[in-house]
């Protein structure tokens, strides 16, 4: 093994760094947050109902998560199989988390 | 996984995980991280959820923003909460601080990533550089969540809430706070807790693998390293934890700070 991996590392043989695509997506990310803490800070809630706002940051929060698994944790360049086998089991959690959320609004209406 | 491929041109023939292929195409060790990763997001998950449940089973604010007061009667708005900055004192910032938090920390997830592409190309200077970055951003964002803490703890001047007998409350704790709810405080102090313990947890790991590409362990041809893994895999695997305690920030931070 030490004579096949020998040149990899050799003094004057270490490529030019690629890094195009990492601070695009840093970009991404940054207007992303941005836009957040516009929606959040800039714009009353007389104009945008708070419903509204909120499905908005989820949306954008799912565009953040989608950047930062695809891109920076490499998932989009794996094999599609491993990136079902990741992203199929988030489906228990979205089931779970709009039951608990009705279950919450429910005992909401029982304790007032 | 192309480039995993290049290295190893020379040796296609012993490509596997000694069984004959590389499940997912994947290095062992790689996939592991990966459904590892997958648990953490359903402990991360369950407690938002815990979240959004005890958030919905309470009173909103339905007034204006202006006329909002601290009340146990209703969930308190993020603005009024988290609007305090270091140096600052008693100017009302809102979200300005875990603004400022949220950009270090996918700050040093590029920097992170800038890391695993340097080892990509067996630069082991680069690495070096880019491990330090990471890590200095992990201790920043630690410093800031300290403080936003030790803020929290502490309280305004004023205080807030009042509580049942009608004195006011100052700060927070598990068993009363300004803010609101008591449940509030104790989903902060736990959501915001376990993720900055996973935080610690990655700095230590980010600093473990800066010490080992700082001695040549990553270098040395002599180390027995995965099937189809590149020499510098372990940055990839720490990079991949680190990232993913990046992305729970983005969904706590929605889950209390915006919503």
């Amino acid at each position: 093994m030490a004579e096949v991996h020998a040149h990899t590392h050799a003094e004057g043989e270490i490529a030019k760094p690629n890094t195009a695509g990492i601070w695009r997506t840093f970009w991404v990310l940054l207007a992303i947050t941005g836009l957040e803490f516009i929606i959040a800070l800039a714009i009353p809630s007389s104009i945008v109902p708070h419903i509204v706002k909120v499905g908005v940051y989820i949306i954008l929060t799912i565009a953040k998560a989608f950047y930062i698994v695809a891109e920076f944790m490499h998932l989009k360049h794996e094999v599609k199989f491993l990136g079902m086998c990741i992203v199929l089991p988030m489906i228990f959690i979205a089931w779970l988390l709009i039951a608990m959320i009705m279950e919450g609004g429910g005992l909401y209406i029982r304790w007032r | 996984m192309a480039h995993l491929a290049k290295t190893h041109e020379q040796q296609e023939g012993s490509l596997d995980w000694n069984g004959g292929n590389i499940p997912l195409k994947a290095s062992w060790g790689k996939l592991m991280m990966w459904f590892f990763l997958l648990s953490d997001a359903f402990s991360f998950s369950a407690l938002l959820i815990t979240y959004a449940m005890i958030r919905y089973s309470h009173a909103a604010y339905h007034g204006t923003i202006e006329n909002f007061k601290f009340s146990l009667d209703y969930w308190p708005v993020p603005d009024k909460v988290f609007e305090a900055m270091p140096f600052l004192h008693g100017v009302s910032l809102p979200l300005v601080f875990v603004g400022i938090m949220t950009f270090i920390l996918i700050m040093s997830s590029v920097t992170m990533v800038l890391a695993v592409e340097a080892g990509h190309r067996n630069d082991r200077k680069d690495v070096e550089k880019w491990m330090l970055w990471t890590i200095l951003g992990g201790f920043t964002f630690l410093g800031c969540q300290a403080w936003e803490w030790t803020h929290f703890i502490h309280g305004s001047d004023k205080g807030g809430a009042t509580d049942v007998y009608g004195s006011v409350i100052y700060g927070a704790n598990l068993i009363q706070n300004q803010y609101g709810p008591v449940p509030f405080a104790n989903l902060f102090f736990f959501i915001t807790g376990f993720h900055g313990f996973h935080v610690f947890s990655g700095v230590m790991l980010n600093v473990l693998v800066f010490y080992n590409t700082a001695f040549g362990v990553y270098a040395n041809p002599d180390r027995v390293i995965d099937e189809g893994a590149g020499r510098y895999e372990m940055i990839e695997k720490v990079g991949l934890y680190w990232h993913f305690v990046d992305l729970v920030w983005v969904f706590v931070f929605t889950a209390f700070y915006l919503i």
